[in-house]
């Protein structure tokens, strides 16, 4: 009666086995590593290329790897020992780098898992660790939506000025009152065809007509609901690029840059120990500038061969080419509304649209209409340096602010240069409200307390079992591990962040998860007691105590669910680990020890007693 | 081995009055001290700025005071964190202070201090905004945990059962709230979190003796309540210390071997742990009594076949 059908056994083997697979990449450790990443913007990393340039440098220079792995935004190649490391730093740097002062990859010394590749390959990677284990850097970001806001006002006040004039409606004044623009208007008929002509142009603003005395006729203009969800998508989308790019050139290993809430952003940043440097790269705003390019024949030559025309700078294009450009600013990024990659609408070629402000578009047609024929270039500035992102030829005069770059692009390259362009800067002024800093011997230290406190923990309550229990007590220990050998394997296949308090969740439902096996055991005590055979006390104890297992658990699980929903932080890691422990123990504590149960005494015909400790009789019974 | 050798069920019913004086008694201190002294809650509720730092050998704190002071932090705290070599300074979030830049500034004056170098520990930063967010949460977790834990009781069991099981948990968590009012301990994040899982826990152990009553009423039919009540706390006893002493002997190994990070929160486990016992076991199970639990009200009426007359 007490065997478990074959398919049973060897699901329950399959999962423990699948539990050991997952757990392993834990023991390995961590090598040293380094990794490639690029330190521009306007440098885009080729993973493959990359892979084959270090590779290869390596070789030249006759050091060992033992793996190179890339993603899309790094390549890391892993070493012996730190000794190689160190050397094969500097090889990769000159190999990258031959210019040290201008540097277009950002080489950095890292530390990468040391499970051997197979592991890697099935997604068996070590659990992740948060911050307050392995040290660095948590900010959490509130970029300021009342703000863009006002900015975006601000521009459609701008804008609405010029379509009145374009479409010679007469108005009395426009102004931004608020959140909302106001336009002016002396009779009822100007103030309907002012209506028109906004409605006929954008379907942003929602207008309301207001009357403040007889010749006071209004226009207020709010922005509708949806343009102003758009915005804020916009504002928070761009920050994180502009974000992901200046944290790039810190080199961080796995840095986390993500949406939290509406108007959030949480930046992590394993390793670092800089917080000044790191905060002062996010809140570095690069910024646009056009230009005109210098093409007088001749000046060109002139410029590489040393001699730098007067009023003018010499760049490098994105293709290579040099190009001279005029020190002279036509517009700057302020200017610039919005950037988006798309089609030309008649020759469908990639292109980047361009949206231009009032003012902006003003200089725009002014400029265009008297350089035709020639090129202006587009430049990026960073950390006082400049970058050409893209020069094109002026064919036509260009009005109503409306601009499109195509040509010579291809679909990629035109989303790159729309994402650089919007990256010239922040769409809204961000706030640091929340910063955490951990240094990396805490961290250390976190990781052997909470260690410590789980394995002694474990090891007394294991020592206790067996005392008590005896032989069934040394099962409810088995089960114990592999509750917490699953626990690791589910949190290591997740990648969920395991914390200081997410250790300390882990005991805590190591301890909890005892309580399984002890209703279990006392339940088969207590059938013993009342006279039941030993096979049949342990059939009863496991079936009757399970009712009581399940409910224990579910309101447990409860409190785990609530703390995840509403938790943020440590809160949240703790819930995690919490939640899942209850599952893996239900599994464990039931399946597991009753498998090992069963597999002891399941199989004899007659058992004269079960080890499961003395049990007490009163007397009479 | 065996703890228990219990040969009759032991009356606790007799002294439930007894009991329910008790938890009154102490649930009253809790709330006088929570009301008079307040919790002493840490930087991520109140907002502001905590600084760990670490150094060669201990530094004498009132220079350190006045190099803050100096630096424009008269309200910073300095006190010593766990052993004499580690410093931990606190500084309230203010509407003038440029919360950017708190951190440095603070390590650049404690490096000017003089003395034997800092090493930074551990920043920590709250924006005032997202103090009163956690608030805001932490109390809609407890919502959520009450309210589902008493449905799913009233669903399993009965009302009753529900009604009695929360409040005496309650109970359990005003009290270990009581505990950090009376002693000042500080209340953070992983201290919520612990109040929270105590409460599940515990509840958990409700569950344990309420089930066995529910067997015991459709087991014995000559038992009257409180000897039903008596019998399945009996019966589960032995359980019961056996599974907090397990968990116990984790909290205590997070106590002893934890650090500080962990402290209050194993001690809020402990407190909860040892309350958690008495409350589910002395202070829910009378009050299901006093609700008036009876055997009708497990066993499903059995429908009276009517009988037709033609």
């Amino acid at each position: 009666m007490n065997r478990y059908p074959l398919w049973k056994n060897l699901l329950i083997g399959l999962v423990l086995l699948w539990g050991l697979l997952y757990t392993l990449p834990n023991f390995y450790g961590e090598v040293p590593a380094v990794q490639v990443s690029s330190a521009k913007a306007t440098l885009k990393l080729d993973a493959a290329a990359t892979t084959d340039r270090i590779a290869g440098a390596l070789k030249a220079a006759g050091i060992e790897n033992t793996g190179i792995f890339s993603d899309t935004n790094s390549v890391r190649a892993r070493f012996k020992d730190t000794e190689t490391q160190l050397r094969a730093k500097d090889v990769i740097e000159q190999a990258f780098n031959p210019d040290a002062s201008d540097p277009s990859y950002v080489v950095a010394l890292n530390l990468l898992s040391a499970s051997p590749s197979w592991l890697t390959s099935i997604n068996a990677l070590p659990m992740y660790l948060g911050l307050d284990l392995r040290g660095g850097v948590h900010f959490l970001l509130e970029v300021d939506m009342p703000g863009a806001l006002v900015k975006r006002l601000d521009s459609t006040t701008g804008d609405l000025r010029t379509l009145m004039r374009d479409k010679s409606v007469r108005h009395a004044g426009i102004t931004r009152e608020g959140n909302t623009v106001v336009v002016r208007f002396r009779d009822a008929a100007q103030r309907e065809a002012g209506r028109r002509a906004i409605q006929d142009s954008t379907a942003d603003l929602q207008l309301a007509e207001r009357d403040d005395g007889s010749d006071d006729f209004k226009l207020v203009a709010t922005l509708t609901p949806q343009a102003q969800q758009t915005m804020r998508d916009f504002a928070i989308k761009q920050n994180i690029t502009t974000l992901h790019n200046r944290i790039n050139e810190l080199g961080v290993a796995e840095p986390v840059i993500q949406q939290q809430g509406a108007e959030r952003i949480v930046v992590q940043l394993p390793g670092v120990q800089d917080v000044a440097k790191a905060k002062d790269i996010l809140g570095r705003t690069a910024t646009l500038e056009v230009r005109m390019v210098d093409d007088t024949p001749g000046a060109i030559e002139q410029a590489l061969a040393g001699s730098v025309p007067f009023g003018t700078e010499l760049y490098t294009e994105r293709g290579g080419s040099p190009l001279l450009v005029k020190k002279q600013v036509v517009l700057t990024g302020d200017r610039l509304t919005d950037a988006q990659p798309g089609f030309d609408g008649q020759t469908n070629e990639p292109a980047v649209h361009l949206t231009l402000d009032a003012a902006g578009a003003r200089i725009f047609r002014d400029v265009t209409r008297e350089s035709v024929g020639k090129r202006m270039a587009i430049l990026l500035f960073e950390k006082g340096k400049g970058e050409v992102v893209t020069a094109p030829v002026i064919r036509s005069e260009i009005g109503g602010g409306r601009v499109q770059i195509s040509g010579r692009m291809t679909t990629v390259e035109a989303n790159d240069v729309a994402l650089l362009l919007r990256a010239g800067s922040l769409a809204a002024p961000m706030e640091i409200i929340e910063e955490r800093t951990v240094g990396p011997s805490l961290g250390a230290e976190n990781i052997e307390k909470g260690f410590n406190s789980t394995l002694w923990g474990f090891l007394a309550i294991v020592v206790f079992m067996c005392g008590y229990y005896m032989l069934v007590g040394l099962v409810s220990s088995i089960a114990l591990a592999a509750n917490l050998l699953l626990l690791v394997a589910l949190l290591s296949l997740l990648q969920a962040t395991l914390t200081l308090p997410g250790i300390a969740a882990m005991a805590l439902t190591l301890g909890m998860a005892i309580d399984s096996n002890v209703l279990i055991n006392e339940r088969i005590r207590e059938e013993l007691r009342n006279g039941a055979s030993p096979q049949a006390a342990i059939a009863a104890g496991y079936d009757r105590a399970w009712d009581t297992i399940l409910d224990s658990n579910i309101t447990t699980l409860i409190a785990g669910i609530a703390l995840l929903v509403f938790g943020s932080g440590p809160v949240r890691g703790f819930a995690v680990v919490h939640c899942l422990g209850i599952l893996t123990s239900m599994f464990s504590a039931i399946l597991v020890s009753r498998m090992l149960v069963n597999f002891i005494y399941g199989r004899r015909r007659k058992v004269e007693s079960l080890s499961i400790g003395q049990v007490w009789k009163p007397e009479g019974k | 081995m065996e703890f228990f050798r219990i040969k009759k069920d032991i009356p606790f019913m007799r002294h439930a009055l007894v009991f329910n004086v008790i938890s009154l008694l102490t649930f009253a201190l809790a709330v006088f001290f929570l009301a008079t002294r307040g919790l002493h809650l840490s930087v991520e509720f109140t907002g502001g700025t905590l600084v760990e730092v670490s150094y060669a050998e201990a530094p004498q704190l009132e220079p350190i005071r006045s190099a803050l002071a100096g630096s424009g932090y008269p309200d910073a705290q300095v006190q010593n964190f766990g052993s004499a070599r580690d410093l931990l300074i606190r500084l309230p979030n203010r509407e003038s202070l440029d919360t950017s830049s708190v951190s440095e500034t603070v390590m650049n004056t404690l490096q000017q201090a003089g003395g034997p170098a800092p090493e930074l520990r551990r920043v920590e930063f709250v924006g005032p905004q997202v103090g009163k967010e956690l608030a805001a949460d932490g109390s809609m977790a407890l919502l959520l945990v009450i309210v589902g834990i008493m449905i799913y009781l009233a669903l399993r069991f009965e009302w009753r059962f529900a009604v009695s099981a929360i409040i005496a948990n309650l109970h359990d968590v005003i009290i270990i709230l009581g505990f950090f009012a009376f002693f000042q301990w500080e209340f953070s994040l992983p201290v919520l979190a612990a109040v929270l899982a105590v409460l599940g826990y515990s509840v958990n152990e409700s569950v344990v003796v309420f089930d066995r009553v529910r067997e015991t009423f459709k087991k014995k039919r000559q038992m009257s309540t409180p000897a039903v009540l008596d019998h399945a706390i009996t019966s589960t006893i032995s359980r019961t210390v056996i599974t907090h002493g397990s968990t116990q002997v984790m909290v205590l190994s997070m106590l002893l071997f934890g650090g500080e990070t962990l402290y209050y929160f194993a001690l809020a486990l402990t407190i909860g742990i040892c309350f958690g016992i008495y409350s589910s076991v002395l202070v829910a199970s009378p009050l299901v009594m006093w609700l008036g639990v009876s055997r009708e009200q497990f066993i499903k009426p059995k429908k009276e076949k009517e009988e037709a007359v033609v």
